[in-house]
């Protein structure tokens, strides 16, 4: 069996043209794309300073920074090595539970101003146009200058120590949790606010019996997955002197106490892994549990 | 006509659905250890990170005095203010070049922790546990670690971007290959394709408008990220942020922060536009 095609036929030399046409049009579209993403690039590279010749002389430093950070680990005296490695195992578990305490506190600042500026920020309940207006450039202030900015201000502001950190995170929390959950709050079914309206019920009233019970489950799951980013966000904190583990490992870097490095990274990040899942299980159990009823 | 109930009706209605009004003992009392928990945590953290009123009173009324010094912004004089231009035009170089090359090294990663292409579950669970390992890092402390490789500047910067990134677009990308349509792919099998076909013809048509929209989302938060790096020397506007608030030039803050802002808005801007070109027209 063939499936021959007469290529003399006049309909199908027609849209063989079409197709040729159509394709080298498509052809020049994705040329002027790539050659308008490399100038980009090009351009990039000359403001970010790339130098392949400094990388090249200096990459080797890399992967050797990578080595002289690992312990050296004996399996005979294994445990001894491991004291070594963890020498400083009671303060910086101190500091970290500082750290996760930074976090938690400013999470739970953060979400109680998203929660109470939200509703003014929804288009379906916000009130006055202007006052909508504000809240939202007010939420987008605090979520787009870096909490570490924050840091540095309210570091000067209030003295070294943890305090700045919460503040710090509790105002870029506020402008992150409150984008979402002004979402969240648009997107309920309107029925049971109608109800409630036609009851007579205040604003408030509103808020509390028709709005609140839809919206609960969602707002506590986007403050978990909030509350795993400000412990990442807590770790340095301490590199303006914010308080949390940050303190000691910007120290060590600094100072090439190499072992230590390792030691703190290690701890941040098993610390951020086990928090990263157990997160994530409640957050499927609360979402479970919305999904149930 | 009255919709009015009388006294009894109402007691023997609510004696009735007693269990719907009240609610249940055990979510009440459920409620109640939950948030007295939480609220106990906090209570417990506030006084251990040594707050106390008079520090807030004192922070906040220097804040206050703080926000009166930075109005107006200034930057100072015409020449500081082509420098901090100029350090903006960095940062945003550094953000972009950063996740380009990110996406670029994670583009072939992200194949190799996918299930559907590569079936071998140590690689898979090698590939994936160094990849949370990398993204566990914040950026900053990259940066910290580049400074120490390749000396100070944005050349370091860069790096550290690229480097935090490789983890989460690793791990992005490879979500976005295991959702993949397998039929594509089962087509190209079926006329004879090798497994270099099957991934050219049968994945990447597929995945790679989900790839870019993700890469534009990370340029935009990466240029909020890589406007504080210079706090570690790393290049870009965080080296101007960090001096000017450390010797307390309060003007030249509020104009830095405002340039800032102004970048982070466009950029946002520009790049949902592109990110709804792109992902838009297959969505409908």
């Amino acid at each position: 069996m063939t499936l021959a095609i007469d290529c003399n036929d006049p309909a199908i030399a027609a849209h063989a043209e079409l197709y040729r046409r159509e394709m080298a049009a498509k052809r020049l579209q994705t040329l002027l794309g790539a050659a308008i993403f490399i100038a980009c690039v090009a351009l990039a590279a000359i403001g970010s300073e790339v130098d392949l010749a400094k990388f090249a002389a200096n990459a080797w430093r890399f992967p050797k920074y990578i080595l002289e950070t690992m312990p050296t680990l004996r399996l005979a005296t294994l445990s001894a090595d491991l004291k070594e490695w963890y020498w400083g195992i009671n303060g910086w578990l101190k500091l970290l539970w500082q750290t996760l305490l930074i976090a938690y506190v400013g999470t739970v600042l953060g979400a109680v101003g998203g929660f109470l500026l939200c509703f003014t920020a929804a288009s379906n309940l916000g009130r006055s146009p202007w006052l909508r207006w504000a809240t939202r450039r007010y939420l987008e202030f605090c979520r787009t200058v870096p909490e570490i900015v924050f840091a540095l201000i309210f570091v000067i502001a209030f003295g070294l120590g943890p305090l700045p950190g919460v503040l710090a995170i509790a105002i870029h929390t506020m402008g992150a949790m409150g984008k979402l959950f002004s979402e969240v709050v648009e997107n309920i079914d309107m029925k049971p606010v109608d109800g409630l309206t036609a009851t007579g019920a205040s604003w408030w009233q509103t808020i509390r019996f028709a709005v609140v019970p839809q919206v609960l489950s969602n707002f506590a799951s986007y403050a978990l997955l909030r509350f795993e980013i400000n412990v990442r966000g807590a770790s340095i904190m301490g590199f303006v002197g914010a308080g949390g583990i940050g303190q000691d490992l910007i120290e060590a870097i600094r100072k090439f106490y190499f072992t230590d490095v390792s030691a703190i990274l290690l701890l941040i990040i098993v610390t951020v892994m086990l928090i990263d899942y157990g997160t994530e299980r409640l957050r499927h159990a609360l979402l479970s549990l919305e999904h149930g009823r | 006509m009255s919709l009015a109930l009388s006294a009894p009706d109402r007691a023997a209605l609510i004696a009735r659905h007693k269990a719907a009004i009240n609610g249940s003992l055990k979510t009440k009392l459920m409620t109640i250890a939950v948030v007295g928990a939480l609220v106990g945590l906090f209570i417990y953290g506030l006084t251990t990170l040594e707050t106390s009123l008079w520090k807030i009173i004192a922070g906040f009324s220097n804040l206050g005095t703080f926000v009166v010094l930075m109005l107006p912004p200034d930057p100072g004089s015409f020449a500081r203010a082509i420098i901090f231009v100029k350090a903006l035009f960095e940062t945003i170089a550094i953000a972009f070049l950063g996740t380009i090359l990110a996406a670029i090294i994670a583009f072939p990663l992200g194949f190799l922790a996918a299930k559907n292409v590569v079936a071998n579950r140590v690689v898979h669970f090698l590939a994936r546990r160094s990849m949370d390992t990398v993204r566990g890092v914040d950026a900053l402390i990259w940066a910290l670690i580049w400074v120490n490789v390749v000396g100070l500047g944005p050349f370091a910067g860069m790096l550290a971007i690229m480097t935090s990134d490789l983890g989460a677009f690793g791990k992005l990308f490879s979500e976005a290959i295991e959702s993949a349509d397998r039929k594509p792919v089962e087509g190209v099998t079926s006329v004879g394709g090798g497994k270099l076909h099957e991934i050219r013809f049968g994945l990447i048509p597929q995945v790679l408008p989900v790839i870019a929209s993700q890469v534009l989302y990370y340029i935009e938060s990466n240029t909020r990220s890589s406007t504080i790096i210079g706090i570690v020397g790393a290049g870009g506007i965080g080296l101007y942020l960090a001096e000017t608030i450390r010797t307390l030039e309060w003007q030249q803050v509020s104009f830095l922060i405002l340039l800032v802002l102004a970048a982070v808005t466009a950029i946002d801007f520009l790049s949902s536009k592109l990110r709804f070109a792109i992902i838009g027209k297959r969505a409908v």
